[in-house]
């Protein structure tokens, strides 16, 4: 299944959670937030959204600024 | 030195810092403990993804619970994407709303959008987010968005990274006497003097990134300004002398051996 994620296309399987898309990326930072399709998907969501065909997917932290 | 109180927190440190352009994440941990600052900013950007695992982000550096992070809005040039910012900003800090609202207006100035900066507000006044808000030195603007809610009030003395010091002195004395919330200034900043001169002037506090970050040596500027800030609030608070056009002798003339000359 092709979705996006941070403007990538990448190839997940079928039936993946927020969660299956992180591990698979590898990525532990607990300050993140997810939105999905322009829309914040809460933390308690990551377990139980699976993906959809296109889904936009933004992975966003906090980085040095001023 | 008394306190400066921001969203019901007490912060000994007067001075907040940025988080962005040191050269690496050691060197910002170390600059930012000597600058004794509480209060930190940081930005909101994607994820850079296919980074090492391994490898530590800002805030396994910059601790949230260790300090205050106050998620700016840089980059935003509407409300719709400073909103946008400031909700991502509270989802990735577990709901904290307290964050730096800056809409900008062009990218040669990095000058405020003013018209969306209030819009900004307003709207996330209402959905309960804290305000700190980055502004020109507009003394009519900077009552507004106080008037409206924003929890503190930062005029900028100069373009941001510009390093010039204070450009509008009376403008900010202004913001400063009509303010019932503190005001920080926020921009323009360049070496320690100029931190000294804002707190002179009355202002709360001080926000500055580049002058530490970009100095030869980051981390001596950082307590350089540290010390700064101190100075100015307590030459403020201590009042200053009324400026004379002549001497005035500081040493008494009573007993002088050589009156008579």
């Amino acid at each position: 299944m092709n979705i996006f994620v941070n403007q990538k296309k990448i190839v997940a399987p079928k039936e993946s959670t927020i969660i299956n898309i992180l591990e698979n990326l590898d990525i532990e930072n607990k300050y993140l937030a997810v939105e999905v399709n322009e829309t914040i998907l809460p933390k308690s969501e990551y377990d139980k959204y699976i993906i959809q065909e296109n889904d936009k997917i933004e992975i966003i932290n906090a980085i040095g600024g001023g | 030195m008394s306190k400066l109180v921001l969203d019901n927190k007490s912060y000994d440190s007067r001075l907040i810092v940025g988080t962005g352009k040191y050269k690496d994440l050691d060197e910002t941990k170390l600059a930012i403990e000597a600058t004794g600052a509480e209060m930190v900013t940081v930005a909101i950007r994607r994820m850079n993804i296919g980074q090492d695992k391994n490898k530590l982000n800002l805030l396994d550096f910059i601790s949230p619970e260790k300090y205050t992070i106050l998620p700016n809005t840089a980059g935003c040039y509407t409300a719709e994407d400073a909103i946008r910012t400031c909700n991502l900003a509270a989802e990735i800090l577990g709901g904290k709303k307290l964050v730096k609202l800056e809409v900008l207006g062009d990218k040669k100035t990095l000058y405020p959008n003013l018209t969306e900066t209030l819009k900004a507000a307003e709207i996330l006044i209402k959905d309960d987010f804290k305000i700190m808000v980055y502004t020109t030195d507009d003394p009519l603007v900077a009552k507004e968005l106080e008037n409206i809610g924003c929890i503190s009030v930062m005029p900028l003395a100069a373009p941001i990274g510009s390093g010039l010091g204070i450009q509008n002195k009376y403008n900010i004395l202004t913001i400063v006497e009509n303010a019932n919330v503190p005001i920080i200034v926020d921009a323009g900043v360049g070496t320690a003097s100029d931190a000294t001169i804002v707190m002179e002037m009355g202002c709360d506090g001080v926000l500055m990134n580049t002058a530490i970050a970009c100095a030869d040596n980051p981390i001596l500027m950082a307590s350089a300004m540290k010390k700064a800030v101190e100075s100015g609030y307590e030459a403020f608070h201590a009042g200053r002398i009324i400026k004379k056009e002549y001497a005035s002798a500081s040493s008494p003339t009573k007993g002088n051996l050589f009156d008579n000359k």
